[in-house]
């Protein structure tokens, strides 16, 4: 019987056990190791990397049924680096939408696990993975729901190494022209891509007054801490006709000393030794 | 023959008609909407347009947010700026998600004249054509982008139309039957198959008069689905005409001679002569000027055809 999460108001923050969170936040990070390691392979620096920010949008700030995942009035989620796609099925399996088990078929044959964000799993919106795609379709659903008078809010969790991409501008300027204020980016500001330090092969900075001058309102938090996370979440709905962005400056490899902040496990699986070491390490 | 028109007003009135019947329907362009007759819509529905700017990757992926939460949006632009442009966000947004995203684009062809190489599309048919769960369309007149336009709003998922910019005869009748993936015929003949698309339908009955006058009686097959193309009519052409020629204004490398081509090798091998652009690009010039440039005139096709009836022997 699957655990049904069916949350159609928003929280607040005084209803939010924040030590429930953290062991929430502990045991996804051991789902996303056993995952890529049983798989051999997948991208766990950018999961862990984001790990508080997807289990404060499905704890806390989200509406959705999981068990109708297709309910309409839900808020809507894009995750926009489709190779975080660990941690979005094990944060999906965890609140309902599918049986935890199944997350030992990740990236198998025949599977909707699939390597990247695939929207044959229950809970994901869209199928990503080619970056820089996501705010637009997220501005895309924005605008539908302004047309249809429905209040559902759109969130986008963009890499930093992401936002290198053109696109993501274009995209940027349309929230802002259009005043998606049901529009919420949030960065993933774990400083580091797939061959290094992000600001080494192409600086992002300055990133938040880039975002404000575009027309958005920024805010800052540290983005494994919960609370920071969820204040942000709500300020985000405070300002009125301009969309949000929530910088969340995060550790690529979080929650395992040897992955922190080292590229080379951008798309790398642990195993043997390291697997041991890291699982040790999330006890 | 009636007087001449540009497929794409057909796609501009028509797409008002259809805003006026089901407010789902919503457009979006990169700024160009004038020129691809989407500002028909944009004037009588400006709160279900959205001119999002020269962004094409941003128009594509707007889109299909929107498909996602239940409208019809047409996606609009120059045939080469929306698929070269935007195609990773077409391959993704668009025909890996399974959206129900139009995209009709002006523009295409040599005909598009003086602005040249840059704005004139060739490329379209072969590169949206390799995308699942995509239909590809290129009507031959008017009454074609009309009604194909109604037909695709109704229909669920992806489709790509292109329409032209130059004005050509009208061929067809205002409520003739429309199928995609069913090739109409224009023209009854057992000597040669004229297999064409577009504007190039035209210029296929012209050669097929052409060919009459000596004598040879070539059949004219209107593709305007290019994919899925209509295996069935291809090799009906092939049983009972024994030659094939396929016309379109774009390169000749993936386009509507390389789908029939496909067809014919794995079924019913008979020669095929394909008349398209050359592995090259457009040029400055009018409509005319090119087609005569670029070897895509009625005698280029009659030529072509005789050349296949002879390597029937």
């Amino acid at each position: 019987m699957l655990p049904v999460t069916t949350k159609e108001k928003v929280l607040s923050v005084k209803e939010i056990d924040i030590n429930r969170l953290r062991e929430t936040a502990s045991q996804i990070r051991k789902d996303i190791i056993n995952m890529v390691s049983r798989a051999a392979c997948g991208h766990p620096g950018g999961s862990l990397s984001a790990v508080e920010i997807l289990i404060a949008l499905y704890d806390y700030k989200m509406r959705y049924r999981s068990h109708d995942p297709e309910w309409e009035d839900r808020d809507r989620l894009i995750v926009s680096k489709g190779h975080a796609s660990a941690v979005v099925y094990a944060v999906l399996a965890h609140y309902g939408f599918f049986p935890k088990e199944d997350l030992k078929n990740y990236r198998t044959y025949g599977s909707p696990l699939q390597g990247h964000v695939h929207f044959g799993v229950p809970g994901v919106e869209f199928n990503t993975g080619s970056l820089g795609h996501g705010l637009s379709v997220a501005n895309g659903m924005a605008l539908g729901g302004k047309l249809r008078k429905n209040n559902f809010k759109v969130y986008c969790v963009l890499g930093d190494g992401e936002i290198q991409e053109g696109s993501v501008w274009e995209a940027a300027m349309t929230s802002a022209h259009h005043h998606l204020d049901n529009v919420c980016a949030i960065v993933d500001y774990n400083k580091v891509q797939e061959n290094g330090p992000t600001n080494e092969i192409k600086n992002i900075e300055p990133l938040a007054s880039k975002w404000s001058s575009f027309g958005w309102n920024v805010i800052e938090v540290n983005g494994h801490d919960f609370h920071e996370l969820i204040s942000a979440l709500d300020a985000a709905d405070q300002e009125k006709g301009c969309p949000a962005v929530i910088i969340a400056n995060t550790i690529k490899g979080k929650g395992v000393s040897f992955m922190e902040g080292n590229y080379k496990w951008h798309g790398k699986a642990p195993k043997g030794e390291d697997f041991e070491k890291a699982m040790k390490e999330l006890q | 023959m009636s007087n001449a028109v540009p497929t794409r007003d057909g796609f501009g009135k028509e797409i008002v008609a259809l805003g006026k019947e089901n407010d789902r329907i919503v457009v979006l362009s990169g700024d160009l909407e004038d020129a691809t007759r989407a500002e028909f819509f944009k004037f009588e529905f400006p709160d279900r347009f959205f001119n999002l700017g020269i962004t094409e990757q941003d128009v594509i992926g707007t889109a299909a947010g929107l498909a996602k939460t239940g409208f019809i949006p047409f996606a609009c632009s120059f045939a080469v700026f929306l698929t070269n442009r935007a195609y990773d966000m077409i391959r993704i947004d668009v025909c890996y998600n399974n959206s129900n995203v139009k995209i009709v684009c002006s523009h295409g062809g040599v005909t598009v004249g003086e602005d040249g190489a840059t704005a004139q599309c060739l490329e379209d048919f072969a590169i949206m054509r390799v995308l699942p769960n995509i239909t590809v369309v290129c009507p031959a007149d008017v009454y074609e982008a009309a009604i194909a336009t109604r037909l695709m709003a109704a229909a669920k998922g992806p489709f790509y139309m292109r329409t032209s910019r130059a004005a050509f005869p009208v061929l067809t009748g205002q409520n003739d039957p429309f199928e995609f993936g069913k090739a109409k015929l224009m023209r009854e003949g057992n000597d040669v198959t004229l297999i064409a698309c577009g504007i190039m339908v035209h210029e296929s009955l012209e050669a097929a008069e052409m060919l009459a006058a000596e004598g040879i009686k070539a059949r004219v097959l209107n593709m305007h689905t290019i994919k899925p193309i209509d295996r069935k009519a291809i090799l009906a052409a092939a049983e009972e005409t024994g030659a094939i020629v396929s016309a379109e204004e774009h390169q000749l490398n993936g386009g509507l001679g390389s789908a029939v081509a496909e067809v014919l090798v794995q079924h019913r091998p008979v020669p095929q002569e394909m008349i398209g652009v050359h592995d090259m690009f457009g040029q400055t010039g009018n409509p005319m000027q090119l087609l005569q440039h670029f070897h895509l005139k009625a005698g280029d096709i009659a030529g072509a055809a005789k050349r296949a009836i002879e390597r029937k022997r």
